[in-house]
């Protein structure tokens, strides 16, 4: 998506939040919801859990906007997120990937 | 953090997680997809009954909190239609493999869907017999490799959607692990059917068939479904062959109305018995 000028409701609307809870112990590493975030807001750690899978991890929880595709898409039922808030629409929403050029109307 | 209760714990048995299911397979997202289709629907909970098979794809029924049964190879469509002609106010749901569904319940399949028994059927496609070390199943396109075909296989594959239109079911639909909203609306459509709704889900085997034949791992497979799947809603069912690793066509292929079992039985028996027949299901107790 590539914006050449600022929304123009970008005042009226507002961006849902999201609270993201992983349950480490049940996760098994698979990626999934790491490849399918639209937000790039999860990772899968260094680490190991439990079971010796490298769980998925959050790395950007601000970015979330509450899709829960993470959460439909975990075989594992491991990651859920629940509305944490809604926000106006901040620069990051409008200029969060790379080599979007906004032009101030 | 994990403070907050699972969305899922009230349809789920969140005591028997981790479950068995390999990392990457793909009977976990269709669990879930059906968890939010069963919140979709409105259905009360105590009026769904979940019936298993035998396979990867048979565990489902231990994972989910509601009515659920798990019962012998192939026999979980004869079980299902025992219990909605017992109780016809339950939403029976069969939730079980290819390999289960098909090859040795493939009989009892056809005639369900012939009967129109009113009982929904998610089937839940990974090309294999997974849970018993990956053999040939009726699924298996060629010439893909499995444990007893080495050299690859060489026989034609079921057409699922096509088998179940030719049969007599009402709703067919397939979509894969990785079109998870669109399975759900496609869940929802079809608990609300009456009469035989049948929903192909293709879902990856990481362990077994994708090892195999050397195609990564769940993700990968996914990243097939993204890059090789084609949505087409009422597509001619004949034309839904899938090949070894070409386009998978999917999307609703038929949504019609056909007189359901009880409902043919009623009509009959109470044109040869007139008044004194009583409607199935109807009759006080």
């Amino acid at each position: 998506m590539r914006y050449w000028r600022k929304p123009l409701d970008a005042d009226e609307i507002e961006v849902p939040r999201g609270d993201i809870h992983i349950v480490e112990s049940q996760c098994k590493g698979c990626g999934f919801c790491v490849e399918y975030c639209p937000r790039d807001v999860l990772e899968l750690a260094s680490g190991y859990n439990l079971k010796g899978y490298h769980p998925a991890v959050v790395v950007n929880e601000a970015e979330c906007v509450n899709c829960q595709l993470c959460e439909i898409i975990c075989p594992e039922f491991s990651i859920f997120v629940r509305l944490k808030n809604n926000q106006p629409v901040c620069a990051t929403d409008i200029d969060l990937r790379k080599g979007v050029d906004i032009i101030e109307s | 953090m994990n403070e907050a209760a699972h969305p899922m714990e009230s349809i789920l048995r969140m005591d028997r997680m981790p479950h068995i299911w390999c990392p990457g397979c793909g009977i976990g997202t269709v669990v879930t997809a059906f968890a939010m289709a069963l919140q979709q629907a409105g259905i009360p909970l105590d009026k769904i009954a979940v019936v298993s098979g035998i396979g990867c794809s048979g565990r489902v029924a231990g994972y989910i909190k509601l009515d659920s049964f798990h019962t012998t190879h192939g026999r979980a469509i004869p079980f299902a239609t025992g219990l909605k002609l017992a109780n016809p106010e339950l939403t029976v749901v069969v939730i079980s493999g290819d390999g289960d569904l098909i090859a040795i319940g493939g009989n009892h399949f056809i005639h369900a869907a012939r009967r129109n028994v009113d009982i929904k059927v998610f089937c839940i496609n990974n090309f294999n017999y997974a849970m018993t070390g990956g053999q040939l199943g009726p699924t298996t396109p060629e010439p893909a490799i499995t444990t007893t075909s080495p050299y690859g296989a060489f026989e034609n594959p079921f057409n699922l959607p096509f088998l179940a239109e030719g049969s007599g079911a009402v709703y067919v639909a397939r979509w894969t692990a990785l079109h998870i909203r669109r399975l759900t609306k496609s869940m929802t459509e079809a608990l609300l059917k009456k009469g035989f709704s049948f929903v192909e889900i293709i879902a990856p085997c990481p362990t077994l068939y994708s090892r195999r034949n050397r195609l990564g791992d769940g993700l990968d497979e996914l990243r097939h479904y993204h890059d090789k799947s084609v949505i087409k809603h009422g597509a001619d069912t004949r034309e839904l062959d899938i090949s070894y690793r070409d386009k998978i066509v999917m999307g609703k292929f038929v949504d019609r109305e056909r007189p359901t079992f009880v409902e043919a039985l009623d009509k009959r028996f109470t044109e040869v018995f007139g008044k004194k027949y009583e409607p199935y299901g109807k009759v006080a107790t």
